[in-house]
């Protein structure tokens, strides 16, 4: 990478309530219909339960969000999957941008993704996906999911930056995401204390409907 | 979705098989990066999302040419906790979308087809307000004040031009049928006022601020974070707390809730309307490990032992001799039908170990701050199992002192923002809220021991018994939709209020075309809260937070919108008391005045000029921490409560009094002491569940509140409408997880996707209520779950017992 600059995100998973308003609020800003979700929030969880004898039940119940955006990976296995270089990372900040003009929308990227970040628009027949609020950047502002969370989970920044304000921070090889050695994302996370590893088979996505 | 699950199991493959040797850098792809949109005249105003969750949060509106092109939330300061933002939820972030929704109210109406068909023409304002002065004057010339009703309200929280205007203009002309209580809480202000002397202390207990000073919170049913959602209100409050305070949270819930996911130290899974046997059983190792506060109890109390009980009253009616099954002072030896934790655990589902362990932590713990949530009150026997519930704090003595809560729900923090004065009513005869469609079929025969109507003492009889004399024959319904939606049984509802030859006339005033407003005879368009001016507070329940919005507007009154204040205003003239409602003020003067009231209770508020630009003026805790009952605890002589004895009630002469001369429907049970009762479609109700084998309990989702919001698709989207079914009921069923499945019972069916998912009881289902009632079919495809709850009463509040049900489900 010879970027001089890599913005990322960090989510603390541990404070997120699921409440999609950095959904919702990414969608206001661009105005996305239904079926386009630039950001989107993930609930994995899983458990037993069994009966007593006596009605009384036993349960290891466990859930847990996690919202996502677009990681800008390091590695981004979308600009390998695009055909015609709409897909692409800018230089300058490490945002991963499609270029409208050069989509033919034939979707190679959102199947790569393992994080479902490119979405593509059906009506325009166009991909689209998280740009990193590159325009709120310019203006000094955080991005809107950033802005909008109720419960301060989520931020941005430079990745240098990202690391020195949270130290404990670590890669985001959480279920339902994949190990982070398969794109290099630049999202770091304070897991929730329910976290159960990539490869874990414990839980399952709960909201597939939802995202 | 399959595709995108498909993608997550071979994400690791993909990445190496797709397109290898392509560059990621974009050094290859020409491009420019697109650019911001030229702005023309971009401009801000602050505006408020004031729909009843609790929290009224502020937004910021932006608008060009008077369309919106985007809300954001309040970003101004530091945002340190304690100084924070007070950031919008989903909801208020697509306001937008629902200002703009088609099926948004755009003229005067009147019905054309037969009532509830949605079938209206447009008329002018003229004819629309012609008409509906005439059929309020001929509704209280031919049948008296005591016939015109509001149906319960809360869609459109304005403090101006609200439902409060509406309620000025007919108390000016004589006043309306009183209707007492509310759907939310109407058994907790009983359970409060019986055991703490008032409603207060049941929904404004201690601050959540006041987990700071606990080690162990114990939320039963209570669940901030899909509730409160506000970005400063209970839920970040809570979340804040616990995440720098540590203390040991244990949820009691059926469902596995947004407020747990990892916040919680220990969720309970319990079975719905069995809490308050889960209490008795905490009661019971209690009081047979002697952790009990006897001192407490002597001191402050009414009923726990032979000590302190009523003149008259013997042992074996007290809550010890109650609970141990044993009617003899002097032996505490535990009777056959003592409230043991084995005998809990086979009602609730929480096992005896697990009870038994959570007895010892509670009774262990320096300050436990105790929350027994809404939705306890919301069952068959509401009242009761919230008073159950209040025994927790009560026995442990743990109440009024730092930490600690009486059971209620938190009390929010608040500035004084006024809001449009209704005057009094009139009329004193009045009904409870949730009785109004009894008093639309035959209100003339109601009475106050049957039906818990409330008549002025000369009207009773020697019984204290008497007649509501009345039906209701006129309906007015703003901003509100519990005329169809949110009231109960909404098949029989509709029937009720489809009977033109019953209710003649219903005036409906809202945005947009509600199941309630296509019941209307007459529908008026109101401005929405982001075409409107106002001065707000932070409403009734946001937290440690107390702020005032002022809300302004730069967007004009959609098609022929207009206020309720000019509504009124016009409808007054029609009806003769114009100078009395407006008392010779213009829209700004009553603006104004209300300002400068607000100012003179909050001087340090600056100026309205500086508050258009600011939007918000925020305090954390104005009025410090709160400690409910801190006083009383304090000097419990000369800060008696408004009990008959001034002390906390567990038993209460009044409800025995009561449990002697109501009328009872079987199985309903008043009792003077709280009790946990067995009820019509509870857990225990075994013959009804041979039919219906499912609890099913509603709850507040994230995607509405209430039923306001239900037009957003972007919401609607993000929060799946889907009945929660546990694995193991699921299996049995055949079911999976997106399946359209029907769920029924006598009184209905509605079609929604099922959500199979650990996070619920064995046997128990939950719903998100307020989904829009779709009528039509015999199966409602809205999704409505009031479909599905039930006309029949709690005991004493004559309140709603919409978490209390017995379905079952089948693939659609």
């Amino acid at each position: 990478m010879s970027n001089n600059v890599q913005y990322g995100f960090y989510v603390d998973a541990s404070k997120c309530t699921g409440c999609k308003t950095c959904q919702i609020a990414c969608k206001d800003r661009k105005d996305l219909p239904v079926g386009i979700n630039w950001r989107r929030v993930y609930e994995y969880g899983g458990g037993t339960w069994t009966e007593n004898a006596d009605g009384s039940i036993n349960q290891d119940v466990f859930a847990y969000y996690t919202s996502l955006g677009c990681n800008h990976c390091s590695e981004p296995v979308c600009v390998k999957a695009c055909p015609t270089g709409a897909m692409h990372k800018r230089r300058e900040d490490g945002l991963v941008h499609v270029a409208a003009d050069l989509c033919i929308g034939c979707e190679s990227c959102a199947r790569a993704c393992p994080y479902d970040a490119p979405q593509i628009d059906k009506d325009r027949k166009v991909m689209t996906k998280c740009d990193g609020c590159f325009e709120r950047l310019a203006e000094g502002k955080q991005p809107s999911c950033v802005e909008s969370c109720p419960m301060r989970a989520i931020d941005f920044g430079t990745m240098d930056e990202l690391k020195a304000k949270y130290p404990g921070a670590v890669q985001p090889n959480f279920a339902p995401m994949p190990n982070s050695s398969v794109t290099s994302p630049n999202l770091l996370m304070k897991p929730n204390r329910h976290a159960r590893p990539s490869s874990s088979t414990d839980g399952k996505v709960l909201n597939n409907s939802e995202v | 979705m399959e595709r995108r699950s498909f993608l997550k199991m071979s994400a690791a493959m993909g990445c190496a098989a797709t397109v290898t040797g392509c560059n990621s850098s974009s050094s290859d792809a020409e491009v420019v990066a697109p650019t911001t949109p030229t702005t023309a005249v971009e401009k801000m105003n602050w505006s408020a999302c004031l729909v009843n969750c609790g929290s009224n949060c502020p937004v910021r509106v932006y608008s060009k040419e008077g369309v919106i092109t985007r809300v954001e939330s309040n970003f101004t300061v530091s945002d340190k906790y304690g100084d924070h933002d007070v950031r919008a939820c989903p909801r208020g972030r697509s306001l937008r979308k629902r200002v703009y929704a088609p099926d948004r109210l755009k003229y005067p109406m009147k019905r054309v087809g037969p009532r509830g068909a949605g079938q209206f023409e447009r008329i002018t304002w003229d004819e629309a307000l012609d008409i509906v002065a005439e059929k309020l004057q001929d509704t209280i010339d031919q049948y008296g004040n005591e016939s015109v009703h509001f149906t319960y309200d809360s869609g459109a929280r304005y403090h101006f031009s609200g439902t409060g205007c509406l309620k000025r203009l007919m108390n000016l002309k004589g006043g309306f049928l009183n209707s007492n209580g509310d759907y939310s809480w109407s058994q907790i202000y009983e359970a409060a006022g019986k055991t703490y002397g008032s409603a207060g202390p049941g929904w404004q207990g201690s601050s959540v601020s006041e987990m700071k000073n606990s080690d162990l919170v114990l939320m039963v049913g209570y669940n901030p974070s899909e509730i409160r959602m506000s970005g400063s209100g209970e839920a970040y409050d809570f979340l804040s707390l616990k995440q720098s305070k540590k203390f040991k949270t244990i949820i009691i819930d059926p469902r596995y809730t947004d407020s747990a996911v990892g916040k919680e130290d220990q969720w309970l899974a319990i079975r719905p309307g069995t809490d308050a046997a889960l209490f008795e059983a905490l009661a019971y190792e209690w009081i047979t490990t002697n952790t009990v506060n006897q001192a407490f109890l002597d001191k402050y109390c009414v009923g726990y032992d032979e000590k302190t009980m009523p003149a008259g009253v013997g042992y074996e009616e007290s809550y010890k001799s109650y609970i141990l099954d044993n009617k003899t002072a002097s032996d505490s030896t535990p009777g056959v039908n003592a409230k043991t934790p084995a005998w809990a655990a086979k009602i609730t589902g929480i096992a005896e170990d697990v009870i038994i362990e959570l007895a010892r932590e509670l009774a262990a713990a320096k300050a436990p701050f105790i929350q027994i949530a809404a939705s306890l009150n919301r069952q068959a026997a509401g009242e009761n199992n919230t008073r159950a519930g209040y025994m927790l704090p009560i026995l442990l003595g743990q109440l009024g002192l730092p930490g600690t809560n009486c059971g209620g729900l938190c009390k929010g923090s608040s500035m004084t923002a006024p809001s449009m004065p209704a005057g009094s009513n009139p009329v004193t005869k009045g009904i409870s809220f949730f009785t109004w469609t009894q008093a639309v079929e035959d209100g003339k025969n109601m009475t106050v021991l049957s039906d818990g109507v409330a008549l002025p003492k000369e009207l009773l009889d020697a019984n204290g018994d008497g007649k509501l004399g009345h039906d209701i024959k006129a309906i007015i319904n703003y901003g509100g939709n519990a005329l169809i939606n949110q009231h109960s049984d909404v098949n029989k509802t509709a029937k009720i209020v489809g009977d033109e030859s019953k209710c003649e006339f219903i005036l409906v005033v809202d945005n947009w075309m509600t199941p309630s407003a296509k019941y209307a005879d007459i529908l008026l368009p109101d401005v929405s809260w982001l075409e409107s001016e106002d001065l707000v507070n932070q409403s009734y329940a946001a937290g440690d937070t107390a702020t005032l919005i002022q809300m302004s507007t730069s967007v004009d009154p959609m098609f022929e919108s207009r206020p309720i204040y000019e509504i009124c205003v016009d409808l007054a003239k029609r009806m003769g008391v114009e100078a009395e409602f407006t008392e010779g003020k213009t829209r700004k003067d009553w603006l104004d005045g209300f300002y400068a009231t607000a100012k003179a209770a909050t001087p340090d508020l600056p100026v309205k000029e500086v508050m258009l630009k600011q939007g918000i003026h925020r305090k954390y805790l104005p009025d410090g921490s709160y400690i409910v009952l801190e006083d009383f605890r304090k000097d419990p002589v000369n800060n008696k409560l408004g009990t008959p004895s001034g002390k906390i009630e567990i038993y209460s002469s009044q409800l025995a009094e009561k449990a002697k001369t109501w009328k009872l429907k079987p199985g309903d049970v008043i009792s003077a002491l709280p009790k946990y009762v067995p009820t019509w479609e509870g857990f225990e109700d075994t013959a009804m569940k041979e039919k219906y084998p499912l609890q099913l309990t509603g709850y507040h989702t994230k995607g509405r509140a209430h039923s306001s919001f239900h037009n957003v698709p972007w919401l609607r989207e993000a929060v799946q409408d889907a009945v929660w079914m546990n694995p193991i009921d699921a299996q049995s069923r055949g079911l999976a997880t997106g399946d359209k499945v029907h769920i029924f019972n006598d009184r209905g069916t509605i079609e929604v996707e099922v959500k199979v998912t650990p996070r619920i009881m064995i046997g128990v289902t939950a719903l998100g209520q307020g989904a829009w009632f779709q009528p039509g079919g015999s199966v409602d495809k809205g999704g409505c779950l009031n479909v599905l709850t039930t006309h029949r009463t709690t005991p004493i509040t004559k309140g709603n017992p919409q978490h209390t049900n017995l379905v079952e489900i089948r693939k659609a």
